[in-house]
């Protein structure tokens, strides 16, 4: 056979297979969205073409979960829910399950992954305006997913049955006390006994592998369909649908495959080396994504000297400390959390992106921003002077952001905003 | 913008790292620190050997199998059985304590802990600090008293290795203050010969802390590795598709 015959064999091979293809695509589409969901979630979904690095984030989280879903799977087959055999069971993946260290690993430092991807997600968020009209329900879904992130991490954290799992668990059970009217009979129906005990054990297995991970994976859909209906917000904080080709594709926006496909893809790796880099050579992260304490088995005879949360929750930890009564401690907690999801009607101005915004958004953002780490700092901390004092001025910025937000923004110098987005190529 | 997102999460990271842990110890003394090496195979080899003679009688590792321990320290069956199990068993057995948990409370009034993860939950300095910090009390029961774990239920079962001590306290405005150990019996061992000793019992007790971590830190490396690689390559690729967006 000639070379030029071989080629037109093989080329008439390939067109058969592609025409194959293409019908199998056209059965599928006869039957199920395909090739129209493709379209309006990837190739024909256009986003901003100026996005930065603080855009990442979200896609990050997705990986996270991924993660998270994926190495839970694997733990679950080793785990025993069972006060008597949970401590020995998780330290039975760690030696004696063919790379159980690793999948352990992967699980407890995806949790702080999670929170530390999630935290820089929703700062962007108030950065850029992302909340505002008309995106206010794809903040809340946010918000609700970052309850059940919280929710999760707290019910997750139980499991290892170590110290730090029980006693914490028993501080956080106990929040639920401060309930007027019905505070300790709710307590006691959490925790299904009158100690936290092998049957709450078993109930916050069920919840942190069944129903929290089936609301977070519902919500999430649910955050990325607002977000197609809406369209994602930029770094100018216009609306790219306002200007639109003849074609009817925004003039600013590109296809989000490939073009965002790609440059994700190169943000996931940077994470995933971040990622590895605390898995393999720090996976207790110097006793802040695995406590120290959490190595010694639960004993409920023995309260530890020092009880602290994990630091994704030590700022609301600290504002529950700040008060000296812990029913109002407990309520400025839930606050502190409530008032987030008023984000889009607490701010008045009509400029999105903190680039054209005036100097008294950027200063009370600033401030938010270090109250919320000074006091995620300062819920490590014992509750001892000076800490209490301190504690208590973070805590008044803090809601100082939220409470003052409507004055402050109702006389914000803003700047013209661009009609187009800026990009530097 | 691509250094923006490595300047962030790193910043976060450090600003975790860098913040002292909270350690359970008491406020007794400052925690010496030691340094220990767990790709070090003599030094286990060492400790594994002190565990078995000095800790085991009392304490038990129950999470660590004797043949994983045989092999990641590279002992032979016939070493192991000889020189490390004294109870008799199977080398796919974990290392257990022979006196019953019940006989323990009555003569210590706890039973001693299991040591798997003792290095993990309290550290390897607090663990050569204790160790070290035993000190002649006659008000004691076992005759001992330790600086780092007030009236410790623990006997002083190095004492024949180390001699004894006395623990000098000076007068301070808020009660004693330690001052310094004095020798007060001679040991077998001399004070360099004897830091030694539980430095390497100490990083015995770190790896069985955590078994996998030599594997650990070797996969890791490979990991980034391939990271780099393919991180290089994805960058190439968000490049070329970049090419057209004016």
């Amino acid at each position: 056979m000639s070379a030029s015959r071989r080629d037109a064999v093989d080329a008439g091979l390939m067109d058969r297979f592609a025409a194959r293809g293409a019908d199998l695509v056209d059965w599928i589409d006869a039957r199920f969205p395909m090739t129209k969901m493709l379209k309006e979630h990837a190739t024909e979904y256009y986003a901003a073409k100026n996005f930065n690095t603080w855009y990442v984030f979200g896609v990050l989280a997705f990986v996270v979960l991924i993660i998270q879903l994926f190495s839970g799977i694997f733990l679950t087959m080793s785990y025993k829910p069972d006060a008597e055999k949970a401590f020995a069971s998780v330290e039975y993946i760690m030696r004696d399950v063919e790379w159980g260290w690793l999948i352990r690993y992967m699980h407890s430092t995806g949790a702080s992954a999670f929170f530390i991807v999630v935290y820089l997600h929703m700062f962007r968020g108030m950065m850029y305006g992302s909340y505002k009209k008309p995106r206010e329900l794809l903040w809340i879904i946010g918000m609700l997913i970052y309850l059940c992130l919280m929710a999760e991490g707290f019910l997750g954290y139980l499991l290892p049955w170590g110290q730090m799992s029980y006693w914490g668990a028993q501080v956080i059970v106990s929040l639920f006390g401060a309930v007027p009217g019905i505070g300790p009979e709710l307590v006691e129906w959490i925790r299904g006994d009158y100690f936290i005990s092998d049957i709450t054990l078993n109930r916050f297995f069920a919840l942190h592998v069944v129903a929290v991970p089936l609301a977070l994976i519902m919500l999430v859909v649910m955050h990325i369909l607002a977000l197609h209906e809406t369209g994602s917000l930029n770094p100018d904080g216009i609306e790219i649908k306002e200007h639109k080709g003849p074609d009817g594709i925004p003039l600013d926006g590109i296809a989000f495959h490939p073009y965002y496909t790609a440059k994700d893809l190169v943000a996931i790796v940077i994470f995933a080396a971040f990622f590895s880099i605390a898995l393999f050579f720090a996976p207790e992260m110097g006793g802040y994504f695995l406590e120290h304490a959490n190595f010694e088995p639960a004993n409920q005879l023995k309260t530890p000297e020092h009880i602290a949360p994990v630091w994704y929750y030590t700022p609301f930890y600290a504002i529950l400390r700040a008060v000296p009564s812990k029913g109002i401690g407990a309520l400025l907690m839930a606050m502190a959390i409530v008032l987030l999801f008023f984000l889009p009607w607490l701010d008045r101005c009509k400029v999105k992106s903190i680039r054209y915004r005036g100097w008294t958004f950027k200063v009370a953002l600033t401030v938010f921003a270090i109250s919320f780490v000074a006091l995620g700092y300062l819920g490590l901390q014992p509750a001892v002077e000076p800490y209490i004092t301190i504690t208590r001025v973070f805590t008044a910025l803090y809601f100082g952001f939220f409470i003052l937000m409507p004055i402050y923004t109702s006389f914000e110098k803003t700047r013209p905003v661009p009609e187009r987005v800026t990009y530097h190529h | 913008m691509r250094s923006g997102i490595a300047g962030s999460v790193l910043a976060l990271m450090m600003a975790f790292g860098s913040v002292a842990p909270v350690w359970g110890a008491g406020d007794g003394i400052a925690l010496e620190h030691v340094l220990t090496d767990v790709s070090n195979i003599p030094s286990l080899q060492r400790g594994a050997r002190n565990f078995v003679n000095y800790c085991m009688g009392c304490h038990s590792a129950q999470y660590v199998r004797y043949n994983r321990l045989a092999k990641d320290l590279q002992i032979s069956d016939e070493q192991l059985i000889a020189s490390l199990m004294f109870t008799g068993g199977k080398p796919h057995d974990t290392m257990q304590v022979a006196m019953p948990a019940a006989d323990a409370e009555r003569w210590f009034g706890a039973p001693p802990p299991d040591l798997s993860l003792i290095a993990r939950s309290r550290g390897a300095d607090y663990l050569y600090t204790f160790l070290r910090s035993f000190y002649v009390d006659d008000s004691r029961p076992t005759g001992f008293n330790n600086l780092v774990l007030e009236s410790a239920a623990m006997p002083n079962v190095l004492w024949q290795l180390q001699g004894t001590q006395r623990a000098v306290f000076a007068e301070g405005d808020h009660g004693a203050v330690f001052e310094g150990f004095e020798p007060v019996t001679a040991g077998s061992m001399s004070a360099e010969e004897f830091d030694q000793f539980v430095s390497d019992l100490v990083n015995f007790l770190g790896y069985i802390g955590e078994p996998a971590q030599l594997q650990r830190r070797q996969v890791g490396i490979w990991v980034l590795i391939f990271l780099l690689v393919f991180g290089l390559l994805s960058w190439a690729l968000k490049r070329e598709i970049w090419r057209d967006i004016k």
